[in-house]
């Protein structure tokens, strides 16, 4: 059966004056329908870039330069610019990360729904209104016909965020993309906001590709898990070997960065070093420099992709010894 | 919408009150008309008498209330130098100056938007670079010289423009012009400018991922954002021209308030000087009004309390 999306050896580089930054560098990835696939790493790992890849929406100087993005078996890198737009906010969709400043502030909520319903199925004024309302309603807003005259500002952050969903769900896509969905909201709003997003998800039987630098959110949402590392995918796993059995170096030192209620540690545990230079490409392993277990054959080569057990990749030399 | 308006005009009334004792002072100790109406052969015991029939030696305050009550009935006195009532021959000069202001207006509008709204979106293209270079030159000329230049080409050399003058829509021509390529030049920049910053916000690339085209993200979603500090210049460049277009008016012998205004100034005209302040102050409170209007209108986060 072929996969809602695929990801192959996505390259996605950024001209800058002091040369090419690597920013995704190599990607291969799937997600199927009504799956949720969850793309994790520090910021500046590459993870926005790649959703951004896939929605074709990578801004300059950036530029999408190798590999392919099959949707539903077809290439999105080959498609005009007219069938790319016309796949956005319809087929694919996508969930940002600031509610605050990814409204338009002088549009009101509704109108700002019903032009996507507009947009994609040239849907008359008062059909887009009755359709919008119906949405808003679906996110768990009260009163929707009122929210629906009303202006971004004057919603709290949480209730931007369900209009986001909205937005970002009216047309019933096949893929979902959410890039840091509940990361500007408060704690007790982000519960609320990732069950609607996996709710809705599950009952349109929509992919969703969640990008999150929480693992937090990872375990409550995911079936799979790409740790992304310097632009490169260093393990790709089913959730529970992410969290059970993590045999990148990477993975481990994420999970052991996380606050643990049972022990009594004064000191959050935290990964030495900081994200590499992506101008530089190095010979090796691009997380050898901040690698404890890492020796001279790390520093040469270069680790690909490996199968470490049922459907577990991991792209360490060492793995086992990580893995322990 | 209705009661902000009532208090703007509620606020209307102390600042004209103020601005007509600045400007009353300011006249007033600036020098002695006296000097200028009468021959230099006068004697001193002629200037008293002179001075006394214009109540000019009354204590300045006295002076002051004589004035004011009279300007509450509509009466600025008499122009020293035309013997008329000084209010009409203000107003009288009010339509040209409005007529250049606003054509000049518009032939700015019309060339900054296209102008700074193409340069924001092709940024760093060949067309950029082109429309920078001539807004920066553009706004480089002086009024009166980019006046001289426009008068040699199309009324000396090509005779398609009258010189000089008020009159037909042939006489606005060149007038308005030289005025609104700066204001073009001034606008193109600013436009180009916010519309950069603006295309880098967030929603905009909500706008994209929505699957819009790019016309309606660019002219829904980017322009009306891009709008409201323009207004702001606008209208301050509006206001500025009502009292301002001096030069221009000069140059091509409009008869403007500037020119007005000036030529009170140099015969220590009062009367004509404080009608025509008075005047201007209106208009450009009135102005600041309207540009608070057209705010609300598009920004709907600016609230009317």
């Amino acid at each position: 059966m072929s996969h809602l999306l695929e990801v192959n050896h996505l390259q996605t580089h950024f001209k800058t004056p002091d040369g090419i930054l690597r920013a995704v560098n190599g990607v291969s990835f799937t997600v199927d329908a009504g799956e949720t696939l969850a793309i994790v790493g520090e910021s500046g790992s590459g993870k926005s870039v790649t959703s951004m890849s896939i929605l074709g929406l990578v801004s300059d100087p950036g530029k999408v330069v190798g590999g392919e993005i099959l949707f539903e078996g077809k290439n999105l890198l080959r498609l005009t610019k007219k069938e790319y737009r016309n796949m956005r906010g319809k087929a694919i969709s996508v969930i940002f990360q600031e509610p605050m400043t990814s409204l338009n502030p002088i549009f009101t909520v509704g109108f700002q729904i019903s032009e996507v319903l507009r947009t994609h199925y040239k849907l008359n004024r008062k059909a887009a209104k009755q359709r919008a309302i119906e949405m808003l309603d679906t996110v768990g807003i009260a009163n929707a016909e009122k929210v629906y005259a009303r202006y971004p500002h004057q919603l709290s952050g949480g209730m931007r965020q369900r209009v986001m969903i909205a937005i970002a769900l009216v047309c019933q896509p096949k893929l979902l993309i959410a890039d840091e969905p509940t990361t500007a909201l408060d704690v007790t709003i982000q519960a609320q906001i990732l069950e609607l997003i996996q709710k809705l998800a599950k009952e349109q039987n929509t992919g969703v590709i969640l990008i999150t630098h929480d693992l937090g959110v990872v375990a409550e949402m995911a079936d799979k898990v790409a740790v992304m590392y310097g632009g490169e995918i260093v393990e790709h796993a089913s959730v529970e070997q992410i969290f059970h059995r993590p045999s990148h170096p990477y993975t481990q030192g994420l999970l052991a960065s996380l606050p643990k209620i049972h022990e009594d540690e004064q000191r959050l545990y935290s990964l030495p070093g900081t994200v590499p230079n992506l101008l530089e490409s190095s010979e090796g392993c691009t997380f050898a420099p901040r690698c404890k277990f890492a020796s001279e054959a790390c520093l040469q080569s270069k680790p690909r992709l490996a199968l470490q057990g049922e459907q577990h990749w991991v792209s360490c030399l060492k793995a086992e010894e990580v893995r322990g | 919408m209705g009661q902000y308006l009532v208090r703007m005009l509620l606020q209307v009334v102390p600042v004209m009150f103020l601005i007509s004792i600045i400007v009353f002072v300011l006249v007033h100790v600036t020098g002695d008309p006296v000097n200028l109406m009468l021959p230099e052969t006068a004697t001193e015991e002629d200037r008293e008498i002179l001075r006394a029939a214009l109540g000019l030696d009354q204590p300045l305050y006295q002076q002051y209330f004589v004035y004011i009550k009279n300007v509450l009935q509509g009466d600025f006195g008499n122009s020293f130098h035309y013997g008329e009532p000084a209010l009409p021959l203000v107003l009288e000069r009010l339509p040209a100056t409005f007529e250049l202001a606003a054509v000049a207006m518009l032939i700015g509008i019309v060339i900054a938007v296209p102008c700074g709204m193409i340069s924001a979106v092709k940024r760093n293209t060949v067309l950029d670079v082109i429309i920078s270079f001539l807004s920066v030159i553009g706004k480089a000329m002086p009024n009166f010289w980019m006046g001289i230049m426009l008068i040699l080409l199309f009324s000396v050399s090509l005779g398609l423009f009258p010189v000089s003058g008020r009159g037909g829509v042939e006489h606005i021509v060149l007038p308005a012009f030289t005025i609104g390529i700066g204001l073009a030049a001034q606008m193109t920049r600013l436009i180009r400018s916010n519309m950069l910053e603006i295309l880098s916000q967030d929603y905009i690339r909500t706008a994209r991922s929505k699957g819009l085209r790019e016309v309606l993200v660019v002219g829904r979603h980017a322009f009306r954002n891009g709008l409201i500090p323009v207004v702001t210049i606008m209208s301050l460049q509006f206001t500025s021209l009502i009292g301002g277009t001096l030069v221009t008016e000069t140059v091509f012998a409009w008869p403007g308030l500037g020119q007005l205004l000036v030529t009170s100034v140099n015969m220590r005209d009062m009367a004509v000087v404080q009608a025509a302040v008075f005047i201007i102050a209106l208009v450009v409170i009135v102005c600041n009004m309207l540009t608070d209007v057209v705010y609300r209108y598009l920004d709907p986060r600016i609230k009317y309390n």
